[in-house]
């Protein structure tokens, strides 16, 4: 039973509480397509759901142990804009985070930048597919680096860079290659960069709520002495007291799973994305097994890749921190499994479109 | 309020909404059309790259394989009909037989060694192999746009915007029975 809760597909479904999903082995890359962005949607509406649920319902918690009269009296109203001000706040953050930067990232893994001259055939493949996508040609990067990995950045296809390791560069054939680096470009394409920064400033914003309430919690309120002598309290009393104690009770319960749930929901999401560029990948080549034989390649491959870590890992187009590779079939993996990846390009090439 | 200036207000709304909608569909339709204009006009763009190319490796080849006669005279000729050709067809047909051709060229070259070790061939190589894939891609692009539009233009509710500023389906790029007879031969070599 525990199996069947940690296997990705099904936390897919239970992350959002649906079990109507249908699932079948999609024939064509346009039906790939289709199913995940569904998938997407849904999941991504659920993670916004939950981070206002928790923002309101934290948000409550702190004023509750701030000014304990004002929150047994607060109205539906005021719980709402509560809830609002938590959305707010990580929209402005989020906004933030999508013009700071890709150069970052870039920096960060030691990747130069290659012109048409320096590597003609990489150049060459990564312009055949701007020209499938009908988008502008994205900055190419090299990472001398003898692990197998490759990913792309970029806020929208106008401002996107792709970086592959020396390591997979040498391994590949013109096909592979092709195949990996439409699976990249595809993460631009379809705004999963974009997509990861909303994830990732959401649960940034309920990590805060809970570390802000459990802090309020051990300190207690720093300046209440003023409203716990205010006159209204005798009048609300008992009921106002009962309120703010379940409050309080939900408050720790939410704070304690919100960030997890909030972890895995996303995660569920990253690996739909996968699945996603994967099946576009295949729209731009029209050729499942050059991606296929790229991942076997990958899949058979020991090296960790030396600049990634938890926190980037998801921008690569395999785990790059090898023993979580190993441990794919759980719900805190960022990729799906390898195993599955190649099974469903290879299904499509049963039934060309 | 009134009940007439209640009604009045929501017809009001109503038809601000109805207004946005449209505009939204015809934006949307006028975008995809344009893409596909600009997708079609990409496919030339590659095209022309060839025509610069082939001159440059027809030198490199005859360096190494200089009697090698009738296949650069073959490659030549059709480079410069390929070049002068007007119209889709005459285009179309054109480009087919330089490919035919450029084939041929590059099958010759395989019993060559010390020409396939030169660099400069192979550089030539990858830009030529390069190029007609991006035909390919330019011409998948386009038919992939030309689809979306289409979709877009005979789906519900595009069909009734589109109906109503007269916007008509675009055709895709095929090569009639001919033209794909001719592509799926394989090329000849004679040594």
């Amino acid at each position: 039973m525990w199996g069947f809760a940690t296997n990705p597909a099904c936390s897919e479904y239970l992350a959002c509480g649906l079990g109507a999903l249908v699932h079948f082995m999609p024939t064509t890359f346009r039906d790939l397509v289709a199913q995940n962005k569904r998938n997407s949607v849904l999941l991504v509406a659920c993670m916004v759901l939950f981070t206002f649920v928790v923002g309101m319902v934290l948000g409550l918690a702190i004023l509750a142990m701030m000014h304990p009269d004002m929150a047994a009296h607060i109205s539906w109203q005021r719980s709402l804009g509560i809830g609002a001000i938590a959305a707010g706040c990580s929209l402005m953050l989020s906004i933030l985070a999508y013009y700071s930067g890709d150069s970052f990232i870039l920096t960060v893994s030691g990747a130069r930048q290659i012109k048409h001259a320096d590597d003609p055939e990489l150049f060459n493949v990564v312009e055949e597919m701007a020209i499938a996508a009908g988008v502008p040609m994205p900055e190419v990067y090299l990472m001398d680096d003898p692990a197998l990995n490759a990913f792309a950045t970029g806020r929208d296809p106008q401002h996107a860079s792709i970086a592959i390791t020396t390591g997979l560069r040498s391994i590949l054939s013109r096909d592979e290659l092709q195949g990996v680096l439409a699976h990249e470009m595809s993460h631009v394409r379809n705004y999963d960069i974009r997509l990861m920064l909303l994830m990732a400033v959401l649960i940034g914003t309920i990590v805060m709520l809970s570390d802000v309430f459990w802090q309020m919690l051990r300190w207690g309120p720093n300046s209440s002495s003023s409203s716990r002598s205010s006159g209204s309290s005798k009048d609300s009393g008992k009921g106002g007291g009962a309120f703010v104690l379940i409050l309080i009770v939900v408050a720790v319960l939410l704070a304690l799973i919100a960030p997890l749930l909030a972890q895995i929901i996303q995660l569920a999401v990253s690996r739909q994305r996968e699945y996603l560029a994967d099946a576009s990948a295949v729209e731009l080549t029209r050729n499942p097994l050059g991606l296929a034989n790229a991942l076997r390649k990958i899949a058979a491959d020991g090296h960790d890749l030396k600049s990634a870590n938890r926190g980037t890992a998801h921008l690569f187009i395999a785990n790059p921190i090898k023993k979580f590779e190993m441990r794919a079939n759980s719900v805190f993996a960022s990729h799906p499994p390898i195993e599955d990846r190649i099974a469903r390009l290879e299904a499509l090439v049963k039934s060309p479109v | 309020m009134e009940p007439s200036t209640v009604v009045l207000i929501v017809v009001g709304v109503v038809v601000l909404l109805l207004l946005f909608i449209v505009v939204g569909i015809f934006n949307g339709l006028v975008s995809k059309r344009v893409e596909t204009q600009n997708a079609w006009s990409q496919i030339d763009v590659q095209l022309k790259r060839r025509y610069d190319l082939i001159p440059n490796l027809v030198e490199t080849v005859k360096g190494y394989a200089s009697h090698e006669k009738e296949t650069f005279e073959r490659v030549t000729q059709a480079r410069n009909q390929a070049f002068s050709a007007r119209g889709p067809n005459e285009v179309a047909a054109a480009e087919n037989v330089l490919s035919g051709a450029l084939k041929s060229l590059f099958a010759v070259a395989e019993a060559y060694p010390e020409l396939k070790a030169n660099q400069n061939f192979l550089g030539l190589q990858e830009e030529l192999t390069s190029t007609e894939n991006k035909v390919g891609f330019a011409r998948q692009h386009y038919n992939d746009s030309v689809s979306q539009y289409n979709t877009a233009l005979m789906s519900f509710p595009g069909n009734i915007v589109g109906g109503m500023f007269a916007f008509k389906p675009a055709e895709f790029f095929e090569l009639d029975a001919a033209q794909a007879a001719a592509i799926r031969e394989a090329p000849k070599v004679k040594f």
